[in-house]
């Protein structure tokens, strides 16, 4: 079965990047005009982004490099560690909703110390490949097409997140331990 | 409520510069971002190219139309405000199919091409629409199949078993997005009433 998936990732792109132009010209689509017309787009859409993308990695940088996030993680730590959560997972998990890089690093540099078979290791590895970074998806995609309300969106994927954490720290304790 | 965790976390890191008299790691971590920012944007800038230019090939080939109708059961109950014919249905699509199979790259142009369409849905341009609210929720919180970057580490790492964490990955993305769901529908209601 996982080993479905992983063919399934490995081979998605290169099955639909054969099969979309194929499909199109049979279909009498003049497929490379169609493919400039619609690329010309992508440029306007990323340097659209780029001053939410500014504002939101300028204070993450600073929270995470002045050792705030540190702080507020070991405040958390002692709290959590009752319910079985290891204080050295937290940074990771303050982070993941913040930067995709950032979590990406962290979680590295936890399955390098502790060993990618760890207890640590093994819910680092859960944790960053199943939640994704929300506040930088919100005020990228919002930001793309200039809404600045986003009404409950912060809310519900922050909670989602946090759900997400705790159903990895379940299982990971159920099938690990 | 992203204005005040915006300005906390700026805040509040500047005042634990100040208590330890470094004030060069605020600059220097502030023109590190910004430069990192727009370096990431124009990475993206390429692929978004290239990704919106096959999606363009598909939407004039019927695909894209042809992916939403044979879905529409799914998706109609959770978008009922987005017409079934509409384009943002199948971009939508595209890019939830992305982030289950684990291809983050390739589902960020869809995510965008799929906000700009929902857009032109939207009657108030400055706020969030329903639609906007759900496809976000099941975005942020979508179940993933293949976690593809933690396998690459998890292999880099010599693993015994690095692909042991793709179950408990599926468990806790489906646990994620169905609360995801659940929540955006609740939330929805309240929001409604307050109106």
């Amino acid at each position: 079965m996982v080993e479905f998936i992983q063919n399934l990732s490995r081979w998605a792109v290169p099955v639909f990047l054969l099969f979309v132009p194929l499909y199109a010209m049979l279909r009498g689509v003049k497929v490379y005009e169609c493919f400039v017309k619609g690329a010309g787009e992508g440029f306007a859409i990323a340097v659209r982004i780029i001053p939410y993308l500014v504002a939101m990695m300028a204070a993450v940088g600073i929270f995470r490099q002045t050792g705030m996030m540190d702080l507020v993680s070991d405040a958390c730590g002692s709290v959590l560690q009752q319910w079985g959560i290891p204080p050295e997972i937290i940074p990771l998990a303050i982070m993941r909703p913040f930067s995709g890089g950032g979590a990406l690093g962290i979680a590295a540099e936890l399955i390098d110390a502790f060993g990618p078979d760890s207890f640590i290791g093994r819910l680092a590895s859960t944790m960053q490949g199943s939640t994704d970074t929300t506040f930088f998806v919100l005020t990228v995609y919002f930001g793309s097409v200039g809404v600045r309300k986003y009404r409950y969106s912060l809310a519900v994927g922050l909670l989602a997140d946090l759900t997400t954490f705790f159903a990895s720290v379940y299982i990971v304790n159920r099938v690990f331990m | 409520m992203i204005n005040i965790v915006w300005v906390v976390m700026i805040v509040s890191g500047i005042v634990l510069a100040v208590v330890q008299d470094s004030p060069e790691i605020v600059t220097q971590a502030t023109f590190q971002a910004a430069q990192a920012a727009v370096k990431y944007a124009l990475m993206l800038a390429g692929v978004m190219s290239f990704w919106l230019g096959i999606m363009k090939i598909a939407e004039e080939a019927g695909l894209v139309r042809g992916l939403a109708r044979l879905l529409r059961p799914f998706t109609s109950f959770l978008f009922p405000s987005i017409p079934s014919q509409h384009p943002a249905m199948g971009s939508i699509l595209m890019n939830l199919s992305a982030n289950i199979l684990g291809m983050g790259n390739a589902a960020t142009p869809f995510g965008l091409k799929a906000m700009g369409e929902l857009q032109e849905l939207n009657g108030n341009k400055e706020e969030a629409s329903e639609a906007m609210c759900t496809f976000l929720a099941i975005n942020t919180a979508c179940l993933t199949l293949m976690p593809t970057m933690i396998l690459g580490i998890r292999l880099s790492a010599e693993s015994a078993a690095p692909a042991e964490i793709v179950g408990p990955t599926i468990f806790a993305t489906a646990v994620g997005m169905g609360i995801a769901i659940v929540a955006d529908g609740i939330f929805r209601k309240i929001y409604r009433r307050r109106l």
